[in-house]
């Protein structure tokens, strides 16, 4: 066994040595923003310690197991071990275990008047709906942006197929399966950039379905969802008659225009989101060309239809006007 | 003991003689057409690792893929395919099977039996799966292989503009290799309960075939459910029947239920095999008997149990009720105290034992390191709000793949290394099998430790890419080079093998164990023992004196096969009092045959070839009716001497018969299955509010009277049996006319009831569901009217008699469990949309 030891111990070093370089602070259940995910963060931490402990003392009893002479014990010795370490010990500790986790799994208590978003998993992005007490709702996708202090309850939905709306920094994650409305009462402890995507296989792309996570103070929040519902004024560009003349509006619509599409994502206020492609592509010029030129190359079993024969500088202008949606 | 005869060395050499004929083994290209237990279970086990390896390779390739950030090695569309068909052809192609190969192998020689009662059974259940493993794993050859994940949720998997014939495939060949398991199933139980030798009674089983029984009867209730599930999947995806379309009345949730409620048993039917290995090898080199033999069992029994109370906990994050997770949460934590049993008897028993040092004992102690720290893990995500967080995250790919490599994969390399003298009379290289030893372990180590982190770093499962942003390159790159050591190991692993044909024979026993299993020879016999012992202990080979000598000069039972018939003893199921002689069949084509048509069945109708499915199925009825016509046949005598002075009845009928439990337990699985259907039912009652809507489908009237029909042709059949039974064979012979004649009026009247009443299947999930459920019914009975008919014409052609009536005695047996169904079905149907 010595030599097995050796070599765990190899690559538990090595792999401190990738926890201290793994710089990932957007996307994880360690760097919580969130009440309950810190919650669970202590959870973890507690069970990790457990588990070492538990495995130890199992490693420990079987190396002296090998090594003891024979008849070390006897029959009744031999079955009172395997009684109280197999049976009681374990009972006791999961017992433990089940009064310390039990209670961590109550649902935040939300109130009439708190912050509601509903989000609807498609193939492979992301409807979002803010439905903020006595206002009316606002529609977005691809991004969510969520008031710091607050409570927030999402109301999720599955679309098309089930996916699974996984914020890892916010909370653990919950299923959006078709014909049901599953909840998700959060709140969010820091302001920050985070990022969250979809954990239920859903088709070719599910690796390539996510979205930012924008934590805000609340009176910026506020500020912002006033702004949201102001249509970007872009001025009188090329790109919107182009836009207009590809029948993006059948899909996407843009507020303050007559394009009001429903199937694909909305696009009022496309040029201030962080990403395009739900979470796949900085929204730079170029990659929004090549996305409406060629979808399926970013993201294979994409609904949206190629524009492969788009003229270059059409698709130069169409992208201009979309990133003046701001 | 006097056995005077014995002591004639050429009375001795002239048994021997006739054993080996009788047990020859058919030559040339008529060997596929062997049936014997060591042939067809080294063939099932060979292709099960061969199908190990091809899953292996796709892990590899997908490693490769995801060894650095942004690749495009290969696609979205490649990679979906591999991952669904690594985890579908580990667990049924590779995990359940090996399982089954390895007790077809190794359950005869435990039990002191020549072969397992029904070695044509073996045999389908071998062919079947060869036929489903090449059609599932071939279709990736073809760019068609299924790409829905192996737990094919729908509407993903269901809606047919999503999803295209891979979807088909999985469900249409796993299904065929699911009957297959479940038939493999059926043999092992019967095996274990009638096939003992004599004196082996139930507390003096080797723990192997404890673990054999509880597993196989955790198949028989666990594969049903799936079954009925795949029955709704094709209905949905082949007639557009809406049982998980939301838009008209359906719930994706009622496949999760029905799949988890086969997937977390799978979890335990794919783990117990290995505890069993370890329970059979740990005695060995610690040189005494195994600690803790009742709570070994109790544990066995109890995980099973529980097993089958978890299947929520693969749907944590659904959004079911809090205090459901709360109960699934306790049930899955539960779990552990019989695993901790069971792993802390093998510690006991080394600490009490001189423990010799050996390569399967490395593998047993290796494998345990790693399982615990599975285990541990499991206990993690069985607290739900940690589950939320690390479900479908490459957390649980690690926990996974802990708990089946040192669950699973590596107690199958110790059991290798441990059972490969007893097959082929050879031992594996001590010096190739620790290398690999060491590369095995190194590698899974750093292979999935490093996901743990992963998954709680932000890496989904299932996803063919991540972006560099996510920080876990350097997580997945020491992934990828883990793997690869692991693939290394294994590649020793198979040069060991295939160096063993130029390795010398070895003893007999080389590991000096104690039980039954140890008797076999280094040189080929097919006739599995020499004669078959009388067991007074748990290690007859330690602790009788004299055991091998005696079972080897033929001084124990049927030493001779004196009608030049392969026989054995079979015995009663408590105490092992030996009750008659079973006669089994030799080398026959008729399983590979059988196998075919039924595999057509299956393959035809994925490609929508359904009248030629429908003649595969009619092929495939002839044969198993020419197959059952060979069965339960009248002996020449009635009874036969087996030694001591014992006389054993060469036929047996009713629950003496392993006939009738064979019928008995496969219809435990048919009503399993059936349950899963009326799950279904009620699921949808208690979802939707408007099920059953009112005013749908068929009144009472028409379910009432196909009831009555059942009632009737189950009274006329049970008349049938007493009649027999009394010589009234005539009137008998009517009333079995008569309860056929009942039977399809029943049929008629069912089908009348949603036929009348117009009642559209494709609708709504009330139509889709109440259409199912009378279909299953009236299929089974006329099942049940060709069974009557077969025990009319047995009776007519002179093969069953007053006396010999073991075929009437089946039929009525099936007779119980369809008024059974036709009782919950047509009250279902007929009463229940009354009560709401």
């Amino acid at each position: 066994m010595r030599e097995g030891a050796g070599l765990t111990r190899v690559s538990a070093i090595t792999l401190l040595a990738f926890l201290a370089s793994a710089c990932n602070r957007h996307q994880s259940a360690l760097s919580p923003f969130g009440e309950e995910a810190a919650q669970i963060r202590t959870t973890t931490i507690v069970m990790v310690i457990g588990a070492i402990v538990v495995a130890a003392a199992v490693a420990g009893l079987m190396i002296w197991a090998m090594r003891a002479r024979e008849g070390r014990i006897g029959l009744v010795g031999g079955e009172r071990l395997i009684l109280l370490a197999g049976g009681a010990v374990p009972a006791i500790v999961l017992i433990a275990l089940l009064a310390y986790s039990l209670p961590t799994m109550r649902a935040r208590p939300v109130a009439a008047g708190d912050l509601k978003v509903m989000v609807t998993g498609e193939q492979f992005w992301w409807r979002v709906r803010y439905e903020p007490n006595g206002a009316p709702p606002l529609t977005s996708a691809n991004e969510i942006r969520v008031p710091v202090g607050r409570n927030v309850l999402f109301r999720l939905q599955g679309g098309d197929v089930i996916h699974s709306f996984w914020i890892p920094g916010l909370a653990g994650k919950t299923d959006m399966i078709p014909g049901r409305e599953t909840l998700l009462a959060v709140r969010a402890t820091r302001p920050g950039i985070f990022r969250g995507q979809c954990t239920e296989f859903c088709g070719l792309s599910h690796a390539l379905m996510a979205f930012d996570v924008v934590a805000m103070p609340p009176a910026a929040f506020d500020a912002w969802l006033i702004r949201q519902r102001q249509a970007a004024t872009p001025g009188t560009m090329p790109g919107r008659a182009l836009f207009a003349r590809y029948g993006c509006g059948g899909c996407h619509a843009v507020a303050g225009t007559d394009q009001n599409g429903s199937i694909g994502p909305d696009l009022s206020h496309m040029g201030s989101r962080r990403t395009i492609a739900a979470g796949v592509l900085a929204p730079d010029a170029a990659n929004i060309r090549q996305f409406i030129r060629h979808p399926e190359r970013t993201k294979p079993g994409v609904r949206m239809p190629a524009f492969a024969h788009m003229p270059d500088a059409d698709a130069r202008a169409i992208a201009q006007y979309l990133q003046a949606l701001r | 003991m006097s056995l005077h005869d014995q002591d004639d060395p050429a009375l001795r050499h002239a048994q021997e003689e006739r054993l080996r004929a009788a047990w020859k083994r058919p030559e040339g290209w008529r060997r596929w057409k062997d049936t014997n237990n060591n042939q067809v279970g080294v063939w099932y086990t060979l292709t099960a690792f061969a199908f190990m390896l091809f899953a292996g390779v796709l892990a590899l390739i997908m490693r490769t893929q995801l060894a650095v950030p942004d690749n495009d090695l290969i696609g979205a569309s490649t990679y979906n395919q591999l991952f669904t068909l690594h985890g579908t052809a580990m667990m049924f192609l590779f995990a359940v099977p090996m399982f089954e190969a390895v007790s077809i192998i190794l359950l005869p020689q435990l039990l002191g039996a020549r072969d397992l009662p029904f070695p044509r059974l073996s045999a389908f259940g071998y062919w079947s799966f060869l036929i489903g493993g090449v059609f599932v794993l071939g279709s990736i050859f073809f760019d068609a292989a299924p790409d829905g994940g192996w737990f094919m949720y729908p509407p993903l998997t269901t809606r047919t503009d999503l999803s295209g014939l891979g979807a088909d495939i999985w469900m249409l060949g796993l299904s065929f290799i699911e009957v297959s398991s479940v038939a493999a199933a059926v043999e092992l139980i019967v095996g274990v309960l009638m096939c003992r030798p004599p004196g082996m009674r139930l507390n003096l089983m080797p723990l192997y075939a404890w673990y054999i029984l509880v597993v196989a009867v955790m198949i028989l209730f666990a594969f049903p459910p799936l079954i009925a599930g795949d029955v709704l999947f094709e209905m949905e995806r082949l007639l557009g029947w809406p049982f998980f379309d939301a838009s008209r009345g359906g719930d994706p949730l009622l496949w999760q239920h029905l799949f988890w409620i086969f997937g977390h048993p799978e979890v335990y039917v794919i783990f117990l095999p290995s505890i069993a290995l370890f329970a059979m090898l740990i005695p060995t080199f610690a040189r005494r008997h195994l600690l803790g033999y009742p709570y070994i069992v109790l544990a066995a029994v109890g995980t099973a149990f529980l097993s089958f109370g978890l299947w929520v906990h693969h749907m944590f994050a659904t959004g079911l009720p809090k205090i459901s997770l709360a109960f699934f949460s306790a049930a899955s934590q539960a779990v552990v105290i019989p695993t901790g049993v069971q792993i802390f008897a093998f510690i006991a028993t080394l600490a009490a034992g001189r423990v010799v040092f050996s390569t399967p004992l490395l593998y047993a102690t290796g494998s345990l390191a790693i399982f615990v720290i599975g285990g541990l893990t499991g206990v993690m995500v069985a607290v739900v709000p940690f589950d939320w967080q690390a479900h479908d995250t490459y957390f649980v790919v690690a926990h996974l793949h802990y708990v089946l490599l040192g669950g699973t994969l590596m107690p199958l390399f110790a059991g290798l290394y441990y059972y490969w003298p007893l097959v082929t009379g050879k031992t594996l290289s001590d010096r190739l099998g620790r290398t690999a030893f060491w590369m095995l372990f190194a590698g899974a180590n750093l292979t999935f430790f490093p996901m743990h982190l992963s998954g709680l770093m932000g890496m989904p499962r299932r996803v063919f890419t991540y972006p560099v942003e996510l920080g876990l390159a350097g997580l997945n790159m020491a992934s990828t080079i883990g793997a690869f050591l692991f693939g290394l190991g294994v590649l020793v692993i198979v040069i060991d093998l295939a160096l063993s044909p130029t390795r010398p024979k070895q003893r007999r026993n080389p590991w000096d164990a104690g039980t039954l299993e140890w008797l076999a020879l280094p040189e080929d016999e097919d006739w599995g023992i020499r004669s078959v012992p009388l067991i007074e202990t748990r290690y007859p080979i330690w602790d009788q004196p004299n055991f091998v000598k005696k079972v080897d000069e033929g001084r124990f039972f049927l030493p001779d096969a004196e009608e030049g018939r392969r026989e054995t003893i079979s015995t009663s199921v408590l105490d092992a009092r030996p009750v008659s002689v079973l006669r089994l069949p030799g080398p026959s084509w008729i399983p590979m045959l059988t196998a075919i048509a039924v595999g057509g069945v299956f393959i035809l109708t994925t490609y929508h070839l359904y009248w030629a499915a429908l003649a595969s199925g009619v092929v495939a009825l002839g044969l198993v009716l020419h197959w059952l016509w060979s069965t339960a046949e009248i002996p020449e005598k009635p009874c036969k001497p087996i030694g001591h002075g014992l006389e054993l009845p060469l036929y047996v009928r009713g629950p003496q018969a392993p006939g009738w439990w064979a019928m008995f337990i496969t219809m435990l699985a048919d009503a399993t299955a059936f349950a899963g259907l009326v799950f279904g039912y009620y699921f949808f009652w208690t979802v939707h509010s408007d099920f059953p809507p009112a005013g749908a489908g068929p009144d009472a009237t028409w379910p009432m009277v196909a009831l009555a029909l059942a009632g009737l042709s189950w009274t006329a059949t049970v008349a049938a049996r007493e009649f027999n039974r009394r010589a009234s064979v005539a009137i008998a012979r009517m009333l079995l006319w008569l309860g056929a004649a009942m039977s399809l009026a029943a049929m008629g009247a069912g089908l009348a009831g949603p036929y009348l009443s117009q009642l559209d299947p494709v609708a709504n999930s009330y139509g889709a569901m109440v259409w199912t459920l009378t279909i299953w019914t009236v299929v089974h009975g006329g099942i049940g009217v060709i069974g009557q008919l077969y025990a009319l014409a047995r009776s007519i052609a002179g093969r069953a008699t007053p006396t010999h009536d073991a075929d009437i005695r089946n039929v009525t047996l099936y007779q119980h469990f369809l008024l059974f169904t036709a009782v919950v079905t047509w009250s279902t149907l007929g009463l229940f949309p009354g009560l709401t």
